[in-house]
């Protein structure tokens, strides 16, 4: 089935969407959910199919990347300030990698996509409109898949791995507590119920991501393929 | 449009002058702030420039052209939610008249001749308060082009619009340019009642207009700065 293309608002000025042929992807989900294994093992099997595959994700643009990332590293930007240089990153990639792969057919893997940013930034007290507002120039993904995982299961795969604790990823800048350990499964549990509100309004599929990952992988493929046809 | 006047949530009061580049506005928004320092006000001023971490982002974004027009709206909007957290609103909060040379209508007036829809820049700027006046230094096109034109024959990239490929000529292409942030400013002057200020006079007579104004709508009593004992 192939819907015409669309973007949520009005789009990009000057983006037509009827040549879009290829195929955008959004895997959604908490650092520790698997994402980055399950996107290596797609973009594997993609490949094997004869898929071409580009990558995008958060603060990977060549706008903005590196003012991203030295912002972030002194937390010295207001929350509003932050989400404003995190969707132009996000418009950066949309309009230099993701609309050009899709437009020569290939399949793009969104590792994480607007939603990720909407709930980090309503969890810090951001309103849905607005950013609604902001997101409209997003383009409508073929498919959207939230891996589920639980945080206190993300906390043991964090230890697990000998990893420590990501500040931003612990939500340690909203200040719920000082203990690093109560702030991450606080945090991580309002951004799982945000990602529950938006899933009313966007409707993404939920992955159980508690499992191994061959069996994630098997859950993820079966979704890809309603939504690819196995000849391009 | 639902404006918020600034009146009952913060003390301050915010003061926006607007006008084409030549149009005398910053000549006279200084001289309203010398007045106002001089008479013992509480005044704080902030113009429309980029902060280090996005001027960085910029430059490159411009030497690789890499900006388009919702990556340029975008960047300049996080630039300006960091000066408008960081300055404006403390300032405004602690009970200062902020004088803001160029405001947010800077922005929309020009992104909207970029080819950004007006509702998705008007929302995006959302979040900033309305000013309590907001000046509009008004003079004919002809008249503004020659002054700018006059003083300051090196145009830069994006000031002379040359992104729009109006014209391969800087100073042809800044006029087209002008005329159509000049249509902008008068659509917003009309939505947004602006304070219209005549600018082809004196520039003693236009001060003098301007205090006037300030004076009626604003109780300057109020904004007296507390002077230190044994100051006076």
């Amino acid at each position: 089935m192939n819907l015409p293309r669309t973007f949520y608002g009005k789009g990009i000025p000057g983006v037509a969407t009827g040549d879009l042929h290829g195929k955008l992807i959004v895997l959604e989900g908490p650092d520790g959910s698997g994402r980055s294994t399950q996107i290596a093992l797609l973009t594997e099997w993609l490949e094997r199919r004869g898929h071409a595959v580009e990558h995008v994700g958060l603060k990977r643009s060549n706008l903005v990347a590196e003012e991203l990332a030295e912002a972030k590293r002194g937390n010295v930007l207001s929350p509003r300030t932050l989400s404003l240089f995190y969707a132009t990153d996000f418009a950066d990639q949309l309009e230099h990698r993701i609309l050009p792969a899709l437009r020569a057919g290939f399949v793009v893997l969104a590792d994480r996509y607007i939603y990720t940013l909407m709930a980090r930034d309503m969890v810090r007290g951001a309103d849905l409109p607005w950013l609604q507002s902001v997101y409209s120039i997003a383009l409508v993904p073929d498919l959207v898949m939230y891996l589920r995982v639980t945080p206190q299961k993300l906390m043991e795969r964090y230890i697990y791995r000998g990893r420590e604790l990501d500040y931003w990823e612990s939500g340690m800048d909203i200040g719920y507590s000082r203990s690093w350990y109560d702030s991450f499964i606080r945090y991580q549990s309002e951004l799982h119920r945000t990602f529950n509100r938006l899933q009313a309004v966007y409707g993404f599929v939920t992955v159980n991501g508690m499992r191994v990952p061959r069996a994630v992988t098997r859950d993820l493929q079966t979704h890809i393929e309603s939504v690819i046809s196995p000849n391009g | 449009m639902p404006e918020k006047g600034l009146s009952n949530a913060v003390p301050g009061k915010l003061i926006a002058v607007e006008g084409l580049d030549g149009s005398g506005k910053s000549t006279q928004v200084y001289l309203l702030k010398r007045w106002l320092e001089l008479s013992g006000y509480k005044v704080f001023f902030t113009e429309w420039n980029s902060s280090d971490i996005v001027r960085s982002a910029t430059r490159r974004g411009k030497k690789q052209n890499l900006l388009t027009p919702t990556t340029f709206s975008l960047i300049h909007c996080t630039d300006f939610a960091d000066r408008y957290e960081r300055n404006i609103l403390p300032m405004l909060k602690a009970g200062f008249i902020v004088l803001a040379d160029r405001y947010k209508f800077t922005a929309l007036a020009r992104d909207s001749v970029r080819g950004c829809p007006q509702e998705w820049v008007e929302q995006l700027y959302s979040f900033a308060v309305h000013p309590d006046i907001t000046f509009y230094f008004s003079l004919p096109l002809r008249t503004a082009l020659d002054r700018i034109l006059a003083g300051r024959p090196a145009l830069k990239y994006h000031e002379a619009g040359m992104d729009l490929g109006l014209s391969p000529d800087p100073v042809e292409s800044f006029k087209i340019f002008q005329g159509r942030i000049h249509k902008a400013y008068e659509a917003l002057a009309r939505r947004h009642r602006f304070t219209r200020i005549r600018s082809d006079r004196p520039v003693e007579a236009i001060q003098e207009e301007v205090r006037g104004i300030l004076r009626d709508r604003i109780d300057l009593a109020q904004y007296k700065a507390a002077l230190p004992r044994g100051w006076r």
